[in-house]
């Protein structure tokens, strides 16, 4: 989706202002949130969260903190998905039962859930479209849905530095579309390439992007 | 309309015994249809979720505790030390940093495939995720601000080296820059230069030289590392 969450290349953004001594959580209210998104076995896709995200209009997303959107995307995840209700949501009042024949992440099994992390490699074998050092051009490609491949790079020509192997297919897994693994690159693009002659000759902008994402130059 | 969603939500929360701060529970203006604090509503949220039996919540002060207390960049500064004092263990960073970074313990979430990028006087590498915020948790933890800003999400990739200077690191013409955007699960880490001066230091004081800043790429590391750097 061409939406403001594509922002790299976007100019007039303002300084970045590096706090000192910066607290992991700068409110109680944020560890709640990041805890709760953790923690919260839900009814969607692997990746859906960060798709809802993008579906915040514009305006809301710049002017929403980060843990702002945690709270956005978490709680729209939980009414569409019918686990929760929006009444819910508002009075913080739980009007169905205790849910059952879920799976509930309990304190003791924090430290391997966490160390096991999910993984987005596939198993499933996927031949290789491209190889390393052939040149590429990323496809000009307008989704209304997610997708990994930034506005910046399309249509732009690069490189395959490195083939990453075979890893789930986030465009479509996110949508609920099936994993269809693929082969997932990193892609190496000349900055004058993306920004013109003005960019410094040597510099480059790796991206990572997979086989569906990709044609050959 | 005189019973907002705020208002709902302050009665159900003191109702279950909440503590509800007083600047909350006075009367909002009567025109904020929504509320707006998102701690008054996460407290909802969790209120439901717990009383639906969704979450525990001694699970999710564990997850507090993990990224608050365990996890963060003095994992990321213990690679790097290694890397600096074993050029076998450099070579398996290089090659495969996943592995290698699990040969000291570290590994998991948001960082379950790992690629290390190294650092020379020729070579400037800096990491960034346009399009979201993803970041290595398992060696730096949790992203900070700056990181997850619309400004350094938009500038990284199209003007690293002014965005660097204003950071306060001037790189030379003939240095190359390389941008790493996150975009799929791959997470990317820094390996910075050694600086001069450290060959009679050890493992441990190397990697206490080592910041979060240097491992992202907006900063070198240097003999006297900001304390803010650190954290």
């Amino acid at each position: 989706m061409n939406s403001v969450h594509d922002m790299g290349g976007m100019q007039n953004m303002g300084a970045v202002r590096v706090e000192k001594n910066e607290p992991v959580f700068h409110a109680e209210w944020e560890r709640r949130i990041f805890a709760l998104d953790e923690a919260v076995d839900g009814d969607w896709p692997g990746g859906a969260g960060r798709y809802q995200k993008e579906l915040i209009p514009p305006a809301e997303y710049l002017r929403m903190s980060y843990y702002e959107r945690w709270l956005s995307s978490l709680s729209e995840l939980l009414v569409k998905s019918g686990m929760l209700t929006r009444r819910e949501l508002e009075t913080g009042v739980a009007e169905g039962g205790n849910t059952t024949g879920r799976k509930v992440l309990r304190a003791d099994e924090v430290r391997a859930t966490i160390a096991g992390g999910f993984p987005s490699t596939s198993t499933v074998p996927a031949t290789a479209k491209f190889h390393a050092g052939q040149r590429v051009r990323a496809r000009n490609i307008n989704t209304t849905g997610h997708t990994r491949l930034p506005r910046y790079a399309r249509g732009k020509q690069g490189t395959i530095a490195r083939d990453h192997g075979v890893y789930v297919f986030n465009d479509s897994r996110v949508q609920g579309l099936g994993e269809k693994p693929q082969h997932l690159y990193s892609v190496s693009f000349a900055s004058r390439e993306l920004w013109g002659p003005g960019a410094p000759a040597n510099d480059s902008v790796h991206l990572d992007l997979w086989d569906d994402h990709l044609e050959p130059a | 309309m005189t019973t907002t969603r705020r208002d709902l939500l302050t009665s159900a929360l003191t109702a279950a015994g909440a503590a509800v701060t007083p600047r909350l529970a006075d009367a909002e203006p009567e025109h904020q249809a929504v509320p707006s604090d998102p701690a008054l509503r996460t407290r909802a949220l969790e209120s439901v979720l717990v009383a639906r039996g969704l979450v525990d919540r001694a699970a999710l002060d564990a997850l507090i505790d993990a990224y608050e207390h365990q996890i963060g960049p003095r994992n990321g500064a213990r690679v790097v030390a290694r890397a600096w004092v074993d050029a076998g263990y450099k070579r398996r960073l290089l090659s495969n940093a996943t592995a290698a970074i699990a040969e000291l313990g570290i590994g998991g979430e948001e960082g379950e495939q790992m690629v290390v990028v190294e650092n020379t006087p020729r070579v400037h590498n800096l990491i960034v995720c346009t399009l979201c915020s993803c970041y290595p948790w398992p060696v730096l933890g949790l992203p900070p601000i700056w990181y997850k800003s619309s400004a350094y999400r938009a500038r990284s990739v199209i003007d690293p080296r002014g965005l660097l200077k204003e950071l306060g690191l001037e790189l030379a013409p003939e240095v190359d820059v390389r941008v790493w955007d996150s975009t799929a699960e791959v997470r990317y880490l820094v390996l910075p230069e050694r600086p001069a001066g450290t060959a009679k230091m050890s493992e441990a004081e190397l990697a206490a030289l080592v910041t979060r800043d240097a491992m992202v790429g907006i900063a070198h590391v240097t003999l006297s590392p900001s304390a803010g750097a650190r954290a």
